[in-house]
């Protein structure tokens, strides 16, 4: 569109009358329009309510299309934390070159803690390491035997991310210093996991299409229904001058109930599902020296799942009205 | 007001509803359409209300073509139009309150204004004591005036019913009549569709008589 040039400077005599009244206009139609909005949202949540079996039955089967996807995210994501935390995968062992000065070492371990990407640096001494190494070896005899410690200083590394990718820059970076000599990554596990994960994900995410394809049908089949209970109120609304628009709304305020009713509901499942899995799984890790505990959904994780549901059952009753509304005309 | 110019409907059965019917309606006019069933009472009216489009020719109401009108306007135009039915086409779910300011709900007006023109129109048919009533609850005559309530709540230029009398003795009837002439007193055009010929003579209007899909008789009954 091109922009308009602006209208001529009116004359000093204003009609504020006109003018004034036509805009008193627009507003009252845009508050009633809200205001319509407002009851046509509240009516149909009571109508949902007079019927609260039939209600219920579709909540519940919008709820349980929903958690199962969920849920199945919930374990995979469990997983891996498990994972991890099990492998100490991220550690990152940075072997620092011959004789290096003792300032040079701490300038590292402090430019190390600086950074963002990791988690956690400990400086292993070549004395300590070789105490352990004669500890844990069985060679203690054989190292008692040399002359002077091989072992040079090491630092262990905890990195903030799991990402492999970001690993292996990481781990790049670190070993571009000056003073490292090399920096060594188990990254074939990290790999491992990362990858079964993907394959995880991809299921739950054919799975979570299918469910949501139930839902859209689920929720379009009962506003189906919901407009054939109510084809006279369509005849004599049409009839009467109510817009297409008009006719619609009801219903698809209907669809974002059933929608938003079953994600809650979801939510409730998924919870309870939770605290019957978590007493079990704390033991189980207590029984492994592990404090890994079950993870829920957090606050923003929660909303989505409700608004997806919500977002679902308004897009169900959207494609029932396309279909059904148009061939109801008065005749 | 009203224009039918040449105006001719086929079904798709192949029968013939109307052919080739003109006629004029003038502003603030009041007339009644007669004719047998069959005969295309229904389906003039269906024309003006666009539940029907013509096969051939032109219906103008108000000036407007209605051929040129496109399905997003339809509600825009009925707005405009106040229908009375034979059946009344109320809706048992609500009350008759509820019922009349249904048009105004969807024309967006004000609640303080659906009130007031609401209670208006129920004063005006006798029935504003049975607001809060459910319409299944009132006798046929009730019925009806609450539907010509609807009909005129948002103050339609043009009225249009369709055998409103059909079911009602004599004197119910005439009470109808007598409410359609106050309308048309303040300048609305009504158009009554009935074949109740003694009321037609009663009346003394300007009477439309179809036959065959075809005018028969446009004037005052002889």
């Amino acid at each position: 569109m091109s922009p308009r040039r602006p209208a001529p400077q009116a004359p000093p005599k204003p009609r504020p009358k006109g003018a004034s009244q036509s805009r008193t206009r627009l507003t009252d139609r845009l508050d009633s329009w809200q205001a319509h909005h407002s009851t046509t949202a509240v009516e149909s949540l009571q109508r949902l309510f007079r019927t609260p079996m039939q209600s219920l039955l579709t909540w519940l089967v919008v709820a349980v299309a929903v958690a199962l996807p969920a849920a199945l995210y919930l374990v995979l994501n469990n997983i891996q934390d498990l994972g991890y935390s099990w492998q100490d995968s991220g550690q990152m062992s940075v072997f620092l070159v011959e004789d290096v000065r003792p300032e040079a070492i701490d300038a590292l371990l402090t430019s190390l803690d600086k950074d963002g990407r990791i988690d956690q640096v400990t400086h292993v001494p070549p004395g300590d390491a070789l105490e352990e190494f004669k500890a844990y070896s069985g060679l203690g005899r054989v190292l008692q035997g040399l002359e002077e410690n091989p072992l040079p200083d090491v630092l262990l590394v905890r990195p903030a991310t799991h990402d492999p990718d970001a690993l292996g820059e990481l781990r790049d970076a670190i070993a571009a210093k000056p003073v490292v000599a090399e920096a060594r990554l188990d990254m074939a596990w990290v790999r491992r996991l990362q990858e079964m994960m993907a394959l995880g994900q991809r299921v739950v995410l054919a799975l979570a299409t299918l469910l949501a394809l139930g839902v859209l049908l689920a929720v379009g089949n009962t506003i189906r229904l919901a407009i054939e209970n109510r084809r006279d109120e369509i005849l004599v609304v049409k009839l009467v001058g109510g817009t297409d628009a008009f006719v619609r709304r009801p219903f698809l305020y209907t669809g974002l109930w059933y929608g938003l009713g079953g994600g809650i509901l979801a939510l409730a499942l998924l919870g309870l599902g939770l605290w019957w899995l978590s007493g079990p799984v704390a033991r189980l890790a207590d029984l492994y020296q592990s404090d890994f505990r079950l993870q829920g959904l957090d606050l923003t994780e929660s909303l989505q799942l409700v608004l997806l549901s919500g977002v679902l059952g308004l897009l169900g009753a959207w494609l029932a009205v396309a279909r059904h509304l148009i061939q109801i005309e008065p005749s | 007001m009203i224009r039918f110019d040449n105006v001719s409907k086929r079904y798709g059965s192949g029968q013939d509803a109307l052919s080739r019917v003109s006629f004029d309606v003038a502003r603030g006019e009041m007339l009644f359409l007669t004719g047998h069933s069959g005969a295309g009472k229904s389906t003039l009216m269906k024309l003006i209300m666009l539940m029907e489009r013509p096969t051939r020719g032109q219906v103008l109401i108000d000036d407007r073509n209605l051929n040129r009108l496109s399905r997003r306007h339809i509600p825009y135009f009925r707005r405009k139009v106040g229908v009375v039915f034979q059946n009344h086409q109320l809706l048992f779910d609500r009350s008759v309150f509820e019922n009349v300011a249904l048009p105004l709900h969807i024309a967006g007006y004000q609640p303080g204004e659906v009130g007031r023109r609401v209670r208006a129109a129920l004063d005006k048919v006798g029935l504003l004591d049975k607001e809060r009533h459910n319409p299944i609850m009132l006798s046929g005559g009730e019925q009806q005036r609450v539907g010509i309530a609807r009909a005129v709540v948002n103050k339609p230029p043009l009225l249009l019913a369709d055998e409103p009398t059909g079911n009602l003795d004599p004197e119910l009837s005439a009470d109808i009549m007598n409410l359609f002439e106050q309308f048309n007193d303040v300048g609305v055009t009504v158009m009554i569709a009935s074949h109740d010929l003694s009321l037609l003579k009663r009346m003394n209007k300007r009477v439309l008589a179809l036959s065959g899909g075809q005018v028969a008789h446009d004037g005052a009954l002889a």
